[in-house]
């Protein structure tokens, strides 16, 4: 009894979505894809860390003020040093700019090792600035551990959108 | 803050020969728990004891304390079949007997111009004697300490171990979505009366900790946007940061003796740990690795430290001297270990466990051996303990849903033995609890 309702629901579901795709079929490849979390996984995340572009502002044109970060760890991606050198070119060409790097981790991990670890991803990401010639004057770090998430869901996507360092403008 | 006006008098000690009714065994734990009469004490009619229901609520309070250890039960009073003034002076045990009480509480109450004077004996009805008797002198408004400390003295005379009724909370209250939460520090008696919020709410504060000998607290605040570790004077409200660091100061935790304050200092994304002396203000450098080192917890003794670190290469739990030498990796079981806290008994960890995607709680001895687990959930961290080492509080979140709802966080209590996991209620929701030692 109880297999048949559970087959019943899996032939539900698997309706549902055949009707989900083909409805998505009709709108834009980019907006299909940010209106469905679960196909949007696989796709966004990639070794663990967030490459997708939502929740990501920007300082100024083309110059997107965060960078993302694997599990407990705080190595900057290939994606992450290209990030960083938009920002370092674009402080450079702003020179009366300060800023903030605020280092963020996700809500799986203990709450004072994650205070430890924002500090090393906004440290990270400062040393790099620094390996690009800016002042380490014009740049503060400050970490917020779990506190401040970008994304309060529970699931993958949110906990690599939340392990994150982002540069904020000071003045 | 009141003033507490406070005298024990020793009541009539039949016998000083100390002898437990309950033996309390850790890994088994004690499933029946022992039935006790709790009755309302017998008053002159004092009409502010009448209006302000004291005898009731002073029953209440020791019953609740009781039960909620697990340990015991109380009989409801309805069954009771005695209930004269005369059971005070001598009980008739074989009444007691037939409700299957095996301890049975009496008292007195009276008012002498502003003070209440309660008197209670606890009468062993199988050995037919009275146990343990005591005189206790307070203001009115005072009956609520009065009757956690009668708790303790019913609790340590049965059990043989020293009470933690008469004892406070402090812990961040939240408030408000996920990405936006509001935290404040708050504080209650252990069973959450006297609830009073010690914060705005204004700056993000962080891992309150009771200090083990005086009215303070010290934690974590975002201050300016400066994440500092500061002191709280719990009576005046004062509050001032500690010593004068160039970077983070986080994870702080009090010495023993309450003279000294151990904590990470985060530079240059680096965490190490530092030791301040809260008289000289001299700041001491105990670990220097360029791993993560935080969250640092004495010994009773106060001659060693455990605490966190990643230096191997994950989260583990380690042990060192008191002035940083012999650090030493103690878990071993496999996963991610994390907030290590000794017990006050010196004799074990508790800490909490991240393996296969589930996090625990747990104890160690303090060579890592004897690890036992004692909860599983979701997601649940920071382990306190009571005062006598039996109990630990902590807390645990849910997990929100896609949007982002469903999020919440409680503290808990959970006896060493694994049993007897509660919920504690507060008015919001609640993380970061420390359980304070016995009030003096």
């Amino acid at each position: 009894m109880v297999s048949t309702l559970q087959n019943y629901t899996r032939y539900l579901v698997i309706i549902l979505f055949a009707l989900f795709l083909a409805a998505c079929e009709t709108v834009p490849k980019e907006s299909a894809t940010s209106t469905s979390s679960t196909s949007s996984t696989a796709v966004e995340i990639k070794d663990g860390v967030y490459v997708g572009s939502d929740t990501v502002e920007m300082l100024a044109i083309d110059v997107p003020d965060r960078i993302f970060f694997a599990y407990d760890s705080y190595s900057l991606t290939i994606a992450a040093q290209n990030t960083l050198k938009k920002q370092a070119k674009w402080l450079k060409a702003n020179g009366s700019v300060t800023i903030t790097i605020e280092g963020h981790a996700d809500e799986r991990g203990t709450r004072e090792y994650n205070l430890a670890l924002g500090d090393r991803r906004a440290n990270a990401a400062k040393d790099y600035l620094m390996t690009q010639g800016i002042s380490s004057s014009r740049v503060t770090t400050i970490s917020f551990g779990k506190e401040r998430p970008v994304n309060s869901g529970s699931n993958k996507k949110a906990w690599a959108q939340n392990r994150r360092s982002v540069t904020v403008r000071t003045n | 803050m009141r003033k507490l006006l406070l005298y024990l008098v020793p009541l009539i000690l039949f016998t000083n020969i100390s002898y437990a009714l309950i033996e309390i065994d850790i890994t088994e734990g004690n499933r029946e728990p022992l039935p006790l009469a709790i009755s309302e004490f017998f008053h002159d009619n004092n009409p502010e004891v009448v209006n302000k229901k004291i005898t009731e609520n002073i029953r209440t309070v020791i019953s609740d304390d009781l039960e909620r250890s697990g340990l015991f039960s109380s009989i409801d009073n309805k069954a009771f079949i005695q209930n004269n003034r005369a059971m005070h002076l001598k009980p008739r045990f074989a009444d007691w007997r037939l409700i299957k009480a095996q301890g049975l509480l009496t008292g007195e109450l009276t008012v002498e111009e502003d003070r209440l004077r309660v008197e209670f004996r606890l009468w062993d009805t199988f050995a037919e004697k009275e146990i343990e008797g005591l005189v206790l002198i307070t203001t009115i408004d005072n009956w609520r300490r009065i009757s956690h400390m009668i708790a303790d003295k019913i609790y340590e005379r049965l059990t043989g171990e020293e009470g933690y009724f008469d004892t406070r909370i402090v812990y961040v209250a939240e408030e408000g979505p996920k990405n936006k939460r509001i935290k404040k520090l708050a504080i209650m008696d252990q069973d959450g009366a006297n609830h009073k919020f010690l914060t705005s709410g204004k700056e993000l504060v962080l891992t309150p900790r009771f200090n083990p000998v005086r009215q303070e607290i010290t934690y974590l605040s975002y201050f300016k946007n400066l994440p500092r570790v500061y002191l709280l004077n719990i009576q005046t409200g004062i509050q001032e940061v500690v010593g004068d660091f160039p970077g983070m100061t986080f994870a702080p935790r009090f010495s023993p003796d309450g003279g000294k304050i151990i904590m990470s200092l985060a530079r240059e994304g680096n965490s190490d740990l530092y030791v301040m002396d809260l008289t000289t203000r001299v700041v001491e450098r105990l670990t220097d690795s360029p791993a993560i080192d935080t969250s640092p917890s004495y010994s009773p003794d106060g001659k060693r430290i455990t605490f966190n670190s990643d230096r191997g290469g994950s989260q583990q739990i380690y042990v060192m001297d008191s002035n940083g030498r012999n650090q030493k990796r103690i878990s071993k079981e496999g996963g991610n270990y994390a907030t290590p806290v000794w017990s006050p008994r010196g004799d074990l960890i508790a800490f909490t466990k991240f393996y296969q995607g589930q996090y625990f709680i747990g104890v160690m001895r303090t060579d890592g051996s004897g690890e036992r687990l004692l909860t599983e959930n979701w997601y649940q961290e920071a382990p306190s303990w009571s005062s006598n080492g039996r109990v630990l509080i902590f807390y645990r979140e849910t997990k929100a849903n896609d949007a982002g709802d469903g999020h919440s966080s409680s503290i808990w209590s959970i006896d060493l033995t694994g049993f007897n996991e509660r919920k504690i209620i507060t008015p919001v929701d609640a993380s970061d609890p420390s359980w304070s030692k016995l009030i003096q």
